[in-house]
């Protein structure tokens, strides 16, 4: 019978969550991890019960956990997230060259084949593989090292590789996005890599102006079926790119706002978007103190306010970035955490909502998994 | 063989699933004269090798920021690594305490 196991980080600890196929009733399991900040938790595509996990506090560095049982029980991999070649300078808010330095892991990719292979995206901005199931990390330099990054500025959340997205159809595509950088696409398995931003707009960015970094992009994904085109959450802007990641255009439409951190594809719509848009970036809670995802089923441009089950008074959340995420049933679910910890499952693409869990720790990260 | 104890803090005692002191047995050429915070980091490190990364930098091997360390009544946090810790250290009678720094609410 077909299982859900939603994979929530969160600043406390890691939870799971799980349910039949109809989603009405969830076991939670949790904290895993407490007291610790889970950045990222993701399961193996070719093996779901392989599970990582980013651990990491303040004090006590970085880790990454792996568990080969569906979360039931972790066992702590490799740490060692060295930089491969001299780390060289970015750039830092005053202007100023800083050296490169390792902070935390936001984000594990898993190979789409592989259940031992895996990708993280770091803080400051690197990319590291390993193929050993999590015990030793190998940077890919091509990304850090390319010529625009001593250009680089972080976003006020750090300089962080956030995105990382493994394209099923293209061998060796995938691409990685970077605040404040932008987004970056690799033909080459991630040994080389350029820029692809142009379309995109900053404020403060002159029209005539088309620099090759510098975007605060907070968020990108993809549709399995439809490689070429991404859907992407900028810092303001909703964009869309049918040539993967050449061209950009923005699409976002009506929304009452287009600022906002996620952005989920429907599982069987390619063309079906959400995002949660977000007042402002110096107001990060909903318009109106109203929690609305907000649905496309044209690819953007026309968007619907999603309300039902959702609080649509006294509401000041936010929604991060890897905090959305969508199952594979016939009736796609979709999922959301919040900064309040509720999670938030509509299992009718949208149309209705109900929390799962109403008072975790500031949710993080949303992960989902669709179980045989 | 010298018993030479560490205190963990709570974090890193359920990472490396320890309860109450840790007991490391430093012999060879451990000399108790010339423990240093290096020699001790070290061999908890190589005993419990998970805890890599959480007390030293990986890439710097300095303290982390929010990590503190004292024995004997005496903050030793900003001594060198190279220097020999305190002998009742050293001679297993009073624990090397690593500590999570007091920050943020």
């Amino acid at each position: 019978m077909t299982r859900i196991r939603v994979l929530a980080g969160t600043r406390k600890g890691a939870f799971v969550l799980t349910s039949d196929g109809s989603r009405a009733k969830w076991d939670v399991s949790g904290p895993h991890f407490a007291g610790w900040e889970i950045y990222h938790l993701k399961g193996s595509p070719a093996d779901p019960d392989r599970i990582y996990a980013s651990q990491n506090t303040g004090w006590f560095g970085q880790l990454i956990q792996r568990s080969d049982d569906g979360g039931a029980t972790w066992q702590p991999v490799g740490n060692d997230f060295t930089y491969a070649t001299d780390p060289g300078t970015h750039l830092w808010y005053d202007g100023t060259p800083r050296p490169w330095e390792f902070k935390r892991v936001w984000h594990l990719e898993p190979s789409l084949t592989d259940p031992d292979e895996v990708y993280a995206g770091a803080e400051d901005a690197g990319l590291f593989r390993s193929r050993d199931g999590g015990v030793t990390w190998t940077e890919l330099t091509g990304l850090r090292t390319h010529s625009s990054g001593p250009g680089w500025q972080p976003g006020a959340g750090g300089l962080c590789l956030h995105t990382i997205i493994l394209d099923p159809v293209h061998a060796g595509r995938m691409f990685a996005a970077i605040s404040a950088a932008g987004t970056f696409r690799s033909d080459d398995h991630g040994e080389t890599w350029r820029p692809v931003n142009r379309g995109l707009h900053d404020e403060g960015t002159l029209p005539e102006d088309e620099p090759e970094v510098g975007f605060c992009v907070h968020h990108v994904e993809m549709h399995p079926s439809r490689p070429e085109t991404l859907f992407m959450q900028k810092h303001w802007d909703v964009m869309r790119s049918d040539d993967a990641g050449e061209t950009w255009r923005e699409v976002s439409g009506n929304l009452p706002s287009d600022f906002g951190f996620p952005i989920g594809v429907h599982a069987h719509e390619p063309d079906t978007v959400y995002v949660v848009p977000i007042t402002s970036d110096s107001l990060h809670f909903p318009p109106d103190g109203r929690l609305r995802v907000f649905r496309s089923r044209t690819g953007g441009d026309e968007w619907e306010p999603l309300t039902r089950g959702l609080p649509q008074e006294h509401c000041y959340v936010n929604v991060y970035r890897d905090a959305m995420a969508v199952d594979s049933l016939e009736e796609c679910g979709v999922y959301f955490g919040t900064t309040g910890g509720q999670v938030y499952v509509s299992a009718d693409a949208g149309d209705t909502w109900e929390a799962i869990a109403r008072d975790l720790p500031a949710v993080l990260s949303v992960e989902v998994q669709t179980l045989p | 063989m010298t018993a030479v104890r560490v205190i963990l803090p709570a974090h890193l005692k359920n990472l490396a699933r320890v309860q109450g002191e840790v007991t490391l047995h430093l012999g060879g050429e451990h000399d108790p004269a010339g423990l240093t915070r290096q020699a001790l980091l070290d061999a908890l490190e190589s005993a419990y090798p998970v805890l890599r990364g959480t007390i030293r930098d990986r890439a710097t091997g300095k303290r982390r920021a929010f990590v503190r360390f004292y024995a004997c009544q005496q903050d030793l946090s900003n001594e060198p690594a190279d220097v020999p810790l305190p002998a009742a250290v050293a001679a297993g009678s009073e624990p090397f305490l690593i500590v999570g720094a007091m920050a943020g609410g």
